[in-house]
């Protein structure tokens, strides 16, 4: 009905393993992933585009495989382990991604930057030396405005190199 | 120099990679209530009545608000106050603002904007050039403007027109189309606003924090101290986050209204109504040139199709015909420019601001008078390039020009001449040029465009600038300007930007202005702070690069107390001395020249782009790997323009207000690309710096569709160019019609007779820095 909301949502307690912290929650079923790491969390590392599966901007690791947060729901993901970019570094130290994304100017406005570490990280992690096709295409699905993805191809790369 | 010209980190380059950086929808302050905004489903309707008493009945709903509440008219222009925050008379486009809610959830929110009840008198809507020309079959979208749905009219002559035809050898005519498209930024638009001790803070994603600031004192009825706009970190811009928009308006007033925290972060469909894109431009240019191939006469008339509002459309319109003059010596030039009122999301700048549309057709109409008269178009191209320090015939005072070098590395780099025909395979070239910074502000004043404050203590060095960095890295340059002169590394210079209450002014991010003009500021703020870390060295009998900065710092401070300086920058007046002049302006002109190799598919139309080489006179790169990011994230939307971006609209509706829908290039469309940096130190940039944002976005559509035509022989006149309209071009090719896909005419438009001003002396006589110009 117009104008009508449904005052008694159904919540359940969820339990994740984010970025290594066991942590336990109270969220309504309907609520996004990406919805329960901004805001329940507060961990706003992890930025939106589309909230429609489109962008790829929301991109996190749900047990090392980049997924799109706007997308799952907490009954999905009971007991998994997720991965936002503020548990890419170790302590101070960035990932050799970071690093390299910031040498290389791969990040300009930022707002993409998250999802695409993620998605980059999850890569090299399944293949450490990836062809420059072979990033592209596992990148597909993250758009960014601001670059023209060459220098966010170039800092993979020399991470991938670094790495090796 | 020890940091200007290294391809140092940006920086903010940790905060951006560890997901620090807080944009302004990551502000999460106690007790934040959220703002949804009821928008118009009509393109064009009365507003009967709006009944607002149900959504106010809905628990956690704490305000409603509706055009009552915020009747003050804004706008980016003086010209063209013509926008509310909510409309309470008239809807103008699918998506025009009306009531606004805040509610202690989100989906109470928009449960409470469904509960509003507005009663419509819906009008016929007009949605195409040729519509708005036609008298209104109801009435006309707004009230000013005129005849009909016509907005704003602009008809010049410069020089001898008739004559420079009459002494052609060759003329020809071409009516192009660029479609509109919109900037798409990752970022959702966002704005925070607080009312605190009757005083309204707003954190937004915005590119103009000082013209935010003016249009929210001016609807707010505050004085401008008592609002404070802070720029968050930016998701992208592109000219989208450049007017003063309605929901930064509505949240200072749910704000006040409420007295706590308000956030609204528009949904992506709500971006596309944003809009303030690209116009869709039809066009028709006709050119004389001798047997060698100079042009002797141009006229040019544009039809811009500027959506339901003024937005920046008057100085677009003068735009899509100011800088044809800047790359080619055009010795006489009669422009006639036209925008007109649709029921569509506003249109206004995006990167090249009503530059890339003109370009686009400029540079193919040469390359189709080049074939007609058998000559290489590059070199037909090269014979009518301006030089440096020269004057063009409507007043633009053109000092460092690195065109013809430009040309060289692309063309030299791509192997252009000895390129490989037919199989569908095909290249392009074209060139362009942009401002560094528009020589005048948008609304008259004499005071400076950006402002620099440098505080030292003790070792420590700050820098305040109300500059907003958009991504593009105007925080880099900044820090890396104070840094060189004082001796330091960039990232030993601690900033402030973009907050009214704490920076001095700086216009924002648009017209390709920071660099040039903060970058100044900055650099007679950090001279004038040398200066006194050397009398006070000096002063001691030391020399200032035989202490560290922290003991010149302790000496100065202790010879002259708290340690400040100040620098600013005013553009010189070098307008010309007619109505209209003070469109095209600049301090400094960048210079483009792009090559694009492609293949074409004769059987499905499908382009694929291998690769592009570009070449970009920045002047002086004061850090070349953010040169190098500005040109190739232009290089990558020029493609997506000239391959497939549309703001299209089917019954008044957007036809595709998704990111899914909307096409832009991917990581798998995006061909590599080959930069190279061109230096001419251009004798009033910072450091011998001109702008690197825009420019090079210009020459890519050109480039790609004469390589089209080099692939297939056939001719697309519009943008973007797509499977079909190649598959079309071809088939009436076949048929043995003109091989071309393209608008068949332009309409007749009753333009008023022009205003013929006298060319200026063709010559600077050396002087660059000539301040003489009336405006």
């Amino acid at each position: 009905m117009r104008g009508e909301i449904a005052r008694d949502v159904e919540r359940i307690v969820l339990v994740l393993d984010v970025n290594a912290e066991r942590r336990e929650l109270l969220v309504p079923v309907h609520k996004t992933l990406l919805e329960v790491v901004r805001e329940d969390m507060q961990l706003t590392g992890t930025k939106h585009g589309c909230e429609l599966g489109e962008c790829g901007t929301c991109t996190v690791l749900v047990d090392g495989k980049p997924q799109l947060s706007c997308l799952l729901l907490p009954i999905q993901l009971q007991g998994r382990s997720i991965t936002t970019i503020e548990g890419m570094a170790t302590g101070s130290e960035l990932h050799p991604l970071q690093t390299a994304f910031g040498e290389l100017g791969a990040a300009q406005c930022g707002y993409c930057t998250p999802g695409i570490l993620l998605a980059a990280k999850a890569l090299l992690d399944d293949n450490p030396k990836p062809s420059r096709d072979e990033i592209r295409e596992a990148l597909a699905g993250n758009l960014c405005r601001c670059t023209g993805y060459v220098k966010i191809l170039d800092a993979i790369q020399l991470a991938a190199e670094r790495s090796a | 120099m020890k940091v200007v010209g290294k391809a140092l980190p940006k920086v903010d380059a940790v905060a951006k990679v560890t997901g620090r950086a807080v944009y302004a929808d990551d502000m999460l302050l106690p007790r934040t209530l959220h703002c949804k905004i009821l928008r118009s489903p009509h393109p064009h309707a009365r507003i009967l009545s709006i009944d607002t008493s149900a959504a106010r009945r809905i628990p956690g709903v704490l305000a409603v608000i509706t055009g009552a509440d915020l009747p003050i008219k804004f706008g980016i222009l003086p010209v063209t106050q013509d926008e509310r925050a909510l409309e309470h008379q008239k809807v103008r486009y699918v998506g025009d603002p009306i009531a606004a809610v805040a509610a202690t959830e989100e989906e109470i929110a928009a449960a409470a904007c469904d509960a509003i009840s507005v009663e419509y008198e819906v009008l016929e809507s007009v949605m195409s050039i040729d519509a708005a020309l036609e008298p209104a079959k109801d009435e006309r979208i707004q009230e000013y403007g005129g005849p009909n749905n016509v907005h704003k009219f602009v008809a010049l002559e410069f020089g001898d027109v008739d004559g420079g035809f009459e002494r052609a050898k060759t003329t020809r005519e071409d009516v192009f189309f660029f479609q509109g498209n919109t900037h798409l930024p990752m970022e959702q638009h966002s704005a925070v606003a607080t009312y605190v001790d009757g005083k309204v803070t707003l954190w937004s994603s915005t590119q103009v924090v000082h013209y935010v600031h003016r249009a929210l004192a001016k609807v707010l009825e505050l004085p401008m101290h008592r609002i404070r706009v802070i720029g968050a970190a930016h998701g992208g811009g592109f000219g989208g986050k450049t007017d003063p928009f309605a929901h930064e308006i509505i949240v200072c007033k749910l704000a006040m209204l409420t007295g706590r925290p308000v956030k609204c972060t528009l949904t992506r469909e709500e971006v596309f109504y944003a809009h303030r894109g690209r116009h869709p431009v039809l066009m028709w240019v006709r050119s004389g040139v001798d047997g060698e191939g100079r042009i002797t006469a141009m006229h040019f008339r544009s039809a811009l199709d500027g959506g339901a509002y003024g937005s920046y459309g008057v100085a677009s319109t003068f735009y899509t015909g100011a800088l044809q003059t800047v790359t080619y010596d055009i010795p006489a030039y009669r422009f006639e420019g036209c925008r007109v009122f649709t029921n569509k999301p506003p249109c206004g700048p995006k990167r090249g601001h009503g530059t890339p549309q003109p370009r686009f057709a400029l540079e193919l109409h040469l390359e189709k008078i080049a074939h007609d008269i058998g000559l290489d178009p590059v070199e037909l191209k090269r014979r009518n390039f301006v030089q440096p320090n020269t004057r063009t015939v409507n007043w633009l005072r053109i000092t460092s020009c690195g065109l013809e070098e430009c040309t060289r590395k692309v063309i030299d780099a791509s192997r252009f001449h000895e390129r490989r025909r037919g199989g569908g395979h095909g290249m392009g070239f074209a060139i362009s040029s942009y401002l560094s910074g528009a020589g005048t502000a948008i609304y008259w004043n004499d005071m400076p465009h950006s402002e620099v404050q440098i505080k030292v203590d003790r070792g420590g060095v700050t820098a305040f600038c109300g500059a907003m960095d958009i991504g593009q890295g105007s925080d880099s340059v900044l820090a890396t300007i104070v840094a060189e002169e004082l001796g330091l590394q960039p990232s030993d210079v601690r900033l402030v930007t973009a907050d009214t209450d704490t920076t001095p002014i700086d216009l924002g991010s648009y017209s390709s202005r920071v660099t040039f003009m903060a970058g100044n500021a900055a650099l007679e703020a950090a001279r004038k702070m040398r200066a006194m870390l050397v009398e006070a060295v000096e002063a001691g009998g030391h020399r200032y690069d035989d202490v560290t900065f922290e003991e010149a710092s302790v000496l100065a401070e202790a010879r002259f107390g708290t340690l400040t300086s100040a620098g600013s920058y005013t553009p010189p007046r070098i307008a010309g001395p007619y109505k209209g002049s003070g469109v095209g302006p600049s301090p400094a002109y960048s210079y483009s020249a792009c090559v694009v190799d492609l293949d074409a598919d004769a059987r499905t139309g499908l382009i694929k782009v291998n690769k592009v080489w570009i070449a970009h006179d920045v002047g002086r790169a004061i850090n070349p790997l953010l040169v190098e990011g500005q040109v190739e994230g232009s290089v990558y939307m020029g493609l997506g323009e000239a391959l497939m971006e549309e703001q299209a609209f089917r019954k008044g509706l957007h036809k595709w207000p998704s990111m899914l829908e909307y096409k832009s290039p991917t990581f798998l469309d995006m061909p590599e690309v080959e930069t190279f940096i061109v230096e001419t130190i251009d004798p009033e940039g910072p450091y011998g710096a001109k702008e690197a944002g825009q420019g090079p976005l210009l020459p890519v559509p050109p480039a790609l569709c004469s390589a089209v035509y080099d692939a297939l022989g056939v001719w697309i006149d519009e943008i973007p160019v797509t499977p079909e309209k190649v598959i079309e071009a071809l088939r009436r090719k076949d048929k043995g019609e003109p091989a071309r896909y393209g608008p068949p005419r332009f309409p007749a438009i009753p333009y008023p007779p022009t205003i013929k001003v006298e060319p200026p002396p063709k010559n600077l006589d050396g002087h660059v820095a000539d301040q003489e110009g009336t405006r």
